[in-house]
C-alpha cells in the first residue's frame, strides 16, 4: 500500500459567520507523507475545525487545503474518527464498518473489529455497547477505508487507562505497518508523547501556531523517560507565557 | 464482555411482560361492556355476546364480507394515497425551509379543515361517486401524514449527515443508511394514526352517501334503531383493524425498529 499523502494548508480566512470573529486568518501548515501530526491546544481553538476543513465536509474557508495537491473535498475519504462515536444506532457493529465502505465484506468488517478487540461484539447494537466500546468500533470503522489519511479527533478520550494503553500499542503498529499519514486531536499530551512525530501547539483566537515541535525519536523506541520528557516539552509550550 | 449487553436478553423480559398485559386488554374491555350491559339490561345496550351472535348471522346470511370488502378497498386506497403525497410533501416542507414557510399556513387549514365539509364540497362537485369518496379520504388525511413526516425530516441529525459526507457516501448510499432509517419511525407513527383515522372518515362519508360499506349498512339500521346490528358491523371492522394492527403493524414496527433500546 502507498504510504500517506502530503498536506498543504493554507487557511486565508475562516470564520462561522460573516459578522463572527475569524477562528483562522493566514494559518499555514504543510505535513510531509506518513507523518503522524498532534494537534493540541486548548479546548473551543479550533482543533476539530481544523479536522474537519482537512477532511473536506467544510469547504467555506478562503484559502486551499490540498492532499497530494488535490483538493481537499475532491480527495479520497480520509479515516475518519468523530469526538462522538457517531454509530449509525439502527446498525450492528459490523453493518456500520462495513456501511462506509461500499464491498466491504462481512469477513473484513469482523476482521476490522477484532482488530480493535471487539471481534465478538459485531452483532450488537451501539446502545448495548459502552461508550468505550462504541469508540473502538468508530476506530476500526476508520481503519476499515484503508485511507492513506487518517484524521482523528480526541480517538482516546473517554477510555479507561488500561484500555488506552492497549489502542496506543494498536494505533503505533498500525502506523508502522501502513505508514498512512495522521493528523490526530488530543488536549492530552500523553497521547502525542507516545504517538507523534510532530505535535503543532495551538491558542487564540483567530488560533495561531505557538509552537511546532519535532519529536525525532522513532515511536518504537520511546522509553517512559523519553515519553516524559516530551510530555514536559508540550505542556510547557502549552503553559500562558508569563 | 464487560460494557455488551446480550442481545435480546433484557428485551425478551419486558415484551414479555408487556405481551402478556396487552394480551388482557381487548377481553378486559369485553368484560367491562358485558357487565355494564347485564347491569343496564336494556333492549338498547346489548351485550358482547349478543353482538358476536349478530356478527354471525350478518356472515352468514347477510352481506356482512361484501360490506367490509367494499369499505376495506375504500380505506385501502385513501391510506396509500394519502401515505404516498402525505410523505412526498412532508420530506419536501422538511427539507426547503422557504418552501415549508410558503406552505406551512396551507398545512394548517388543511389539518383544521373539518372532514365532513371536505365530503360535502367533494360530493357536491363531483357527485355521489367512489372517486369523490376516496378523494375526500385522502384529502383529508395528508396534511397529517405531511406534518408528521416534516416533524420526522426537521429531527434528523445533523452529525449523521457530516458522517456521510466525511466517507464520501454516495446518494442512494446517504438515503438508505442515513435518511431512511431516521424517517422510518415517523413512517410508521404516520401509518398507524392514519390508518385509524382513515377508516373512521370512511365510515362517515359512507353515510352521507355511497352504495355500499359498513357506514351505509349502518346508516340503515340506524333508520330501524337496530343497535345490535350497528354494534355487529362496527365490531366486525374494528376485529379487521385489530388484525391488521397485531398481524402486520406490529411485527413490521418490531422488525423495522428492533435496534432501538427498550423502555424499562
Amino acid at each position: 500500500m502507498a504510504t500517506g499523502p502530503a498536506l498543504n494548508i493554507h487557511i486565508a480566512d475562516k470564520r462561522f459567520a460573516a459578522a463572527a470573529p475569524a477562528l483562522f486568518a493566514d494559518l499555514r501548515l504543510d505535513i510531509v507523507p506518513a507523518s503522524t501530526v498532534a494537534l493540541v491546544g486548548p479546548s473551543g481553538v479550533g482543533k476539530s475545525s481544523l479536522l474537519r476543513l482537512i477532511a473536506g465536509i467544510d469547504h467555506q474557508f478562503a484559502g486551499s487545503i490540498t492532499i497530494d495537491g488535490v483538493a481537499a473535498h475532491a480527495a479520497p475519504p480520509p479515516g475518519f474518527v468523530f469526538q462522538d462515536p457517531r454509530l449509525l444506532p439502527w446498525l450492528s457493529a459490523l453493518d456500520n464498518i462495513r456501511a462506509v465502505r461500499p464491498g466491504c465484506t462481512l469477513a473484513e468488517a469482523q476482521a476490522a473489529l477484532a482488530r480493535v478487540g471487539l471481534g465478538d461484539v459485531g452483532a450488537a447494537y451501539p446502545h448495548q455497547l459502552s461508550g468505550g466500546m462504541q469508540r473502538r468500533v468508530a476506530l476500526a470503522r476508520a481503519l476499515s477505508v484503508n485511507a492513506r489519511l487518517l484524521l482523528l479527533d480526541e480517538p482516546f478520550v473517554s477510555l479507561d487507562r488500561p484500555l488506552v494503553a492497549e489502542m496506543h500499542h494498536l494505533f503505533a503498529s498500525i502506523l508502522t505497518e501502513t505508514q498512512p499519514t495522521v493528523v490526530f486531536v488530543s488536549h492530552l499530551a500523553d497521547d502525542a508523547a507516545r504517538l507523534a512525530d510532530r505535535v503543532i501547539l495551538l491558542d487564540q483566537r483567530p488560533a495561531r501556531i505557538i509552537a511546532d515541535l519535532t519529536l525525532p525519536v522513532p515511536r518504537a523506541d520511546r522509553d517512559a523517560a523519553t515519553i516524559a520528557a516530551y510530555r514536559q516539552r508540550i505542556e510547557t509550550g502549552l503553559a500562558p507565557q508569563g | 464482555m464487560e460494557g455488551f449487553q446480550q442481545i435480546g436478553e433484557r428485551d425478551t423480559g419486558a415484551a414479555r411482560g408487556g405481551g402478556l398485559l396487552e394480551l388482557a386488554s381487548i377481553p378486559l374491555l369485553l368484560l367491562v361492556w358485558q357487565g355494564l350491559a347485564m347491569l343496564l339490561a336494556q333492549r338498547l345496550f346489548p351485550t358482547p355476546i349478543m353482538v358476536a351472535a349478530q356478527i354471525w348471522d350478518f356472515a352468514t346470511t347477510g352481506r356482512l364480507f361484501a360490506d367490509l370488502g367494499k369499505t376495506l378497498l375504500r380505506a385501502s386506497i385513501a391510506f396509500v394515497l394519502a401515505m404516498l403525497i402525505g410523505t412526498a410533501i412532508g420530506i419536501v416542507l422538511g427539507r426547503v425551509r422557504w418552501l415549508d414557510r410558503l406552505f406551512s399556513g396551507w398545512l394548517l387549514v388543511g389539518l383544521n379543515l373539518p372532514a365532513i365539509v371536505v365530503a360535502i364540497v367533494l360530493y357536491i362537485w363531483l357527485g355521489l361517486t367512489e372517486t369523490a369518496l376516496i378523494l375526500a379520504v385522502t384529502l383529508n388525511k395528508i396534511p397529517l401524514v405531511a406534518a408528521t413526516i416534516r416533524e420526522g425530516v426537521r429531527s434528523f441529525a445533523p452529525d449523521l449527515d457530516e458522517l456521510g459526507a466525511v466517507f464520501r457516501l454516495t446518494r442512494r448510499r446517504r438515503l438508505r443508511l442515513i435518511l431512511l432509517p431516521q424517517l422510518t419511525p415517523f413512517v410508521l407513527a404516520a401509518a398507524r394514526t392514519g390508518l385509524s383515522l382513515i377508516w373512521k372518515i370512511v365510515l362517515v362519508f359512507e353515510v352521507l352517501g355511497s352504495d355500499g360499506g359498513i357506514g351505509y349498512r349502518i346508516a340503515i339500521m340506524f333508520q330501524f334503531f337496530n343497535i345490535a346490528g350497528i354494534l355487529a358491523y362496527t365490531a366486525s371492522f374494528i376485529l379487521v383493524v385489530l388484525a391488521f394492527e397485531y398481524g402486520i403493524l406490529r411485527p413490521l414496527e418490531r422488525r423495522i425498529l428492533r435496534w432501538r433500546p427498550v423502555r424499562p
